[in-house]
């Protein structure tokens, strides 16, 4: 199962996460985050807007990569893969 | 109630009471995020909170418990298959058509402004956004509607909806508080239900202008006739007014207020027409926010700057601007307000009154409240977080 790793401020808006490994049932970047929407329902909501669409300071790195497809996260997890969902580096 | 403020600032929600006759900071919420907008309702106590994180979207936050603790309310979001048009800002060469409009598909940029329906209308939660939608909760912002018909309304283009296509142009410019979001949208800044009718409702859209509705949300008018935009070839279009905050007087609602980008205008027929009362003697043209007596309808107060060109205190002084006569004469209210040295700038939802007192937030972090309608002022704070909102409570 991937592992989903998460930026220290997520635990700021979902404090039940914090210090928990988490483990999702998920092949795609898109199924992550809605694995995660069930853990800790409003947190899709926090990484895509409406649309479904990773917001625009958002990134998620698959391993080393950043997703490529933004709009519909159909970038595929491999089973032993860790996720890594964090803030962009986009301003001062 | 006048004796609690609530501020919404860069750095989070911030709640100041009068205590034993000595206006006190009592509570922060959200620390470190970006606060679009914080209001309380009067009818049940609740404080609502707009927060613009930078990284996780505008959300909807409420505390009821006078600011203490806070929790997500209902969350806004745009209805699937919503679509609006982008104002074409490029000119076409010479002899050629105009560019198409730019078509989006609809989600939240912004969430700009919370408004409470009347005392008949339990529930009943207003929400202003960009890029210009108007959202209605009917059970106190559980859940939230976009009103279709605003949305869909001929000015905008008509029903986009599922991929239909515009009836025309947009004729709702954007508001550069849109900056930043990656698109040049129009917001609603302002949300005035009438007291007496919550059947009928008045928004200010910067940039498109005045309009209303008087059969709750089913149909909208424009209002707009009198504005004047200086730099445009029609200086008097129906459309593309840049309201930075409408007003009314509470109990006589025909008395309309706006502090525009081109002056300062009062309506005292219901926004039949308008007319421009600057006063560039007394500083009175350029400005955010405006507020309005909630008795005397020709009563009104601005917070004059230099100009849009240089937004910021006239000569270094800071003063509120106040005429009595519907806009005929002003004077400028100084005790108690620095003198010196000042570069405030007072944003369109950081200025506010409610039973002769009146409250205001800068940029610059200062807080100053009057207690006699603007005769003399103390201050609350300095060295804030900017301020982008002040509300009495």
């Amino acid at each position: 199962m991937p592992k989903v790793e998460l930026a220290r401020h997520l635990y700021a808006f979902f404090p039940d996460l914090e210090g928990k490994e988490i483990n999702v049932e998920a092949g795609t970047a898109a199924e992550v985050v809605q694995a995660m929407e069930k853990l800790a329902p409003g947190f899709a909501f926090y990484i895509c807007d409406e649309r479904g669409e990773l917001r625009r300071h958002v990134n998620l790195f698959i391993e080393q990569d950043t997703v490529r497809d933004r709009k519909h996260l159909s970038d595929k997890v491999g089973p032993d893969t860790r996720v890594y969902i964090l803030q962009a580096l986009s301003g001062g | 109630m006048s004796d609690r403020l609530i501020l919404g600032t860069r750095k989070g929600t911030f709640i100041l009471e009068k205590k034993d006759g000595r206006w006190q900071h009592v509570h922060r919420g959200h620390g470190g995020a970006n606060i679009a907008y914080a209001a309380q309702d009067p009818r049940t106590g609740t404080i609502w909170s707009m927060i613009d994180h930078g990284h996780w979207g505008s959300k909807v936050s409420h505390s009821k418990d006078g600011g203490k603790t806070w929790e997500e309310a209902g969350q806004v979001k745009y209805p699937e298959g919503a679509r609006h048009q982008e104002f074409a800002m490029s000119e076409p060469p010479e002899g050629e058509e105009p560019p198409p409009q730019k078509i989006h598909d609809s989600k939240v940029l912004k969430l700009w402004y919370v408004e409470f329906g009347t005392e008949d209308q339990p529930g009943r939660l207003y929400i202003g956004t960009i890029p210009g939608g108007l959202f209605v909760s009917d059970d106190d912002g559980k859940s939230w509607e976009l009103n279709r018909p605003l949305w869909n309304h001929e000015s905008r283009g008509g029903d986009l909806f599922d991929g239909k296509k515009p009836t025309g142009p947009t004729l709702w410019f954007g508001t550069p508080a849109s900056m930043g979001t990656g698109e040049f949208a129009p917001g609603i800044c302002s949300i005035l239900p009438n007291a007496k009718d919550g059947n009928h409702v008045r928004l200010a859209v910067g940039c498109a202008g005045a309009i209303e509705t008087k059969d709750g949300g089913k149909t909208w008018q424009g209002r707009n006739k009198g504005m004047i935009v200086d730099f445009l070839p029609n200086k008097e279009p129906e459309w593309g007014h840049d309201i930075h905050f409408m007003a009314q007087c509470k109990n006589d609602p025909n008395h309309v207020w706006h502090q525009n980008h081109m002056g300062v205008y009062y309506s005292d027929n219901g926004m039949e027409s308008w007319k421009k009362v600057d006063d560039t003697d007394k500083g009175v043209n350029f400005g955010w926010p405006i507020c309005v007596d909630e008795n005397d309808g020709k009563t009104a107060w601005v917070v004059p700057q230099v100009s849009d060109q240089n937004r910021v205190a006239i000569n270094e002084g800071l003063f509120v601007a106040r005429t009595k006569d519907g806009g005929e004469s002003w004077e400028q209210l100084r005790e108690g307000l620095p003198q010196e040295h000042v570069f405030d700038t007072v944003y369109r939802h950081a200025f506010h009154n409610k039973e002769g007192k009146l409250a205001f937030g800068s940029t610059n972090g200062n807080l100053y409240l009057s207690e006699d309608s603007g005769e003399s002022w103390q201050t609350l704070g300095n060295n804030l977080p900017p301020i982008h909102s002040v509300r009495f409570a």
